[in-house]
């Protein structure tokens, strides 16, 4: 049997290698942020599995794969767990439009804190295109939630 | 077992420890660039991933190549032996005015333009973050690719290396809004610096005064003033200007001449002062293959 970790960091790999396929280049801006969802699902679900930690680890591993500041997305992505596991309770109990809602919401965070770091750092302009993953994410969130979902059942995940 | 309390510290522990990890590891990587001589290292640990998103892609284009019928490759054979006989023949052409140059610039008593070696990359990945315009090629250190490298495409300048890893290197585009390129104008060498602007079909000249004569469908020229881009290259052509006396500069709009946004293979530039030098088997295969490609 495989242990409950490996199939999560498995599962988190698989999420870095898609966030990084590569899309023509009209989709690239509503290209969904998988590794916020997953996250996010993960920390819900297995909150004492997967929090701040890991989130702190992919996160880097998300900026030597983008080539960004070193710290950013661990940052970030930190702090969006935090939030989803302090409240995993809640979320749980929460239809899944709702879910999406409220992942909605913290998207926006996710790239406004994005947005207003790099801004600091470098000289970046805020253009509007940058919250449109909000949208694309709460799309994607209910069929990424009922696949997660299947995954973490069917494996016994725990 | 799902434990009824969580073991280990505190969530607000954990989160004050990461959000204190992550600014010390932003503040060491941007302000003390500490993290420079690891970044190989650290990219090269992630190349797998890299490699594995690139995957679908190269399946797709060697189905793509291995379906296509004869009759479509026929067709593109006669259409790459054409343009191959239009090209050798401006080969021929530059040779002549190369050593004309040469003596030219021989009786001048300047030093004669060196030869600048290349090498031919296909790019893996574009990243998705649309403050940052960088794309992904499949040439390294063991390529001797180095940071600070001019890239190209076959109609002018893309960007420059920024990262390098021992199978991999991450290119910034001209495009970039951290990026700028000294150019000059190829109509009567009017310098300026072209910055990005975070479009990826529109660079800006910064700081230009009204009375500078740039005009909308000139064609912008690297300078090589930087040092980082050699010089010649067509980088951008000039769209629009706007004059607006009220402002305190022109602003004049360009459009980047190398078609950013569909860009697929490229060219690394070895200039005769670079740091290292193209690695020698893959300098023998290009040469290889071009010899090929002539006869």
């Amino acid at each position: 049997m495989i242990g409950s970790r490996t199939l999560i960091a498995f599962s988190l790999f698989l999420t870095l290698i898609l966030a990084m396929a590569p899309l023509p280049n009209y989709v690239e801006a509503f290209r969904p942020d998988w590794v916020l969802i997953v996250l996010f699902y993960w920390a819900i679900a297995l909150p004492h599995r997967v929090n701040v930690g890991s989130a702190f680890i992919v996160g880097v591993l998300y900026d030597i794969l983008l080539g960004n500041v070193l710290g950013l997305n661990a940052l970030l992505l930190s702090l969006v767990v935090y939030i989803a596991a302090v409240n995993h309770l809640t979320i749980r109990n929460l239809s899944i439009w709702q879910q999406a809602l409220i992942v909605a919401m913290v998207t926006a965070f996710y790239h406004l804190v994005d947005y207003w770091i790099q801004h600091f750092l470098t000289t970046v302009y805020f253009l509007p295109e940058l919250l449109w993953p909000t949208v694309t994410n709460a799309l994607m969130w209910p069929w990424a939630f009922l696949l997660l979902r299947k995954y973490r059942r069917k494996l016994r995940i725990r | 077992m799902t434990p009824l309390f969580a073991n280990g510290p505190a969530l607000q522990i954990r989160i004050i420890v990461a959000v204190v990890l992550s600014l010390v590891l932003m503040f060491v990587d941007h302000r003390l660039k500490g993290f420079d001589s690891i970044r190989v290292y650290l990219n090269s640990l992630v190349s797998p991933i890299l490699y594995a998103a690139n995957l679908p892609q190269s399946m797709l284009d060697w189905s793509a190549e291995s379906l296509s019928s004869r009759r479509s490759l026929l067709d593109e054979n006669a259409k790459l032996r054409e343009t191959n006989l239009l090209l050798q023949e401006s080969v021929l052409r530059m040779q002549f005015l190369q050593r004309e140059n040469n003596r030219l610039r021989a009786l001048l008593e300047s030093p004669v333009r060196q030869e600048i070696q290349k090498m031919v990359a296909e790019v893996m990945s574009v990243t998705s973050n649309p403050n940052s315009h960088q794309v992904l090629l499949n040439r390294g250190s063991l390529n001797g690719v180095y940071e600070g490298q001019a890239v190209l495409d076959e109609n002018g300048i893309v960007g420059q290396v920024v990262d390098v890893a021992p199978t991999t290197s991450r290119v910034l585009l001209i495009t970039d809004i951290t990026h700028a390129i000294p150019v000059r104008v190829a109509r009567n060498s009017v310098r300026s610096i072209a910055a990005g602007t975070g479009s990826m079909s529109r660079l800006d000249l910064n700081y230009v005064p009204h009375s500078a004569d740039i005009r909308a469908g000139d064609l912008l020229i690297s300078s090589g003033l930087g040092q980082k881009y050699p010089e010649g290259y067509p980088v951008a052509e000039v769209s629009r200007v706007i004059s607006n006396e009220s402002l305190p500069f022109a602003q004049i709009e360009t459009k980047p001449i190398a078609q950013l946004d569909r860009i697929r293979y490229l060219l690394l530039l070895w200039p005769p002062n670079a740091p290292s030098q193209p690695a020698k088997s893959s300098l023998k295969e290009i040469q290889r293959e071009t010899k090929e490609l002539i006869q």
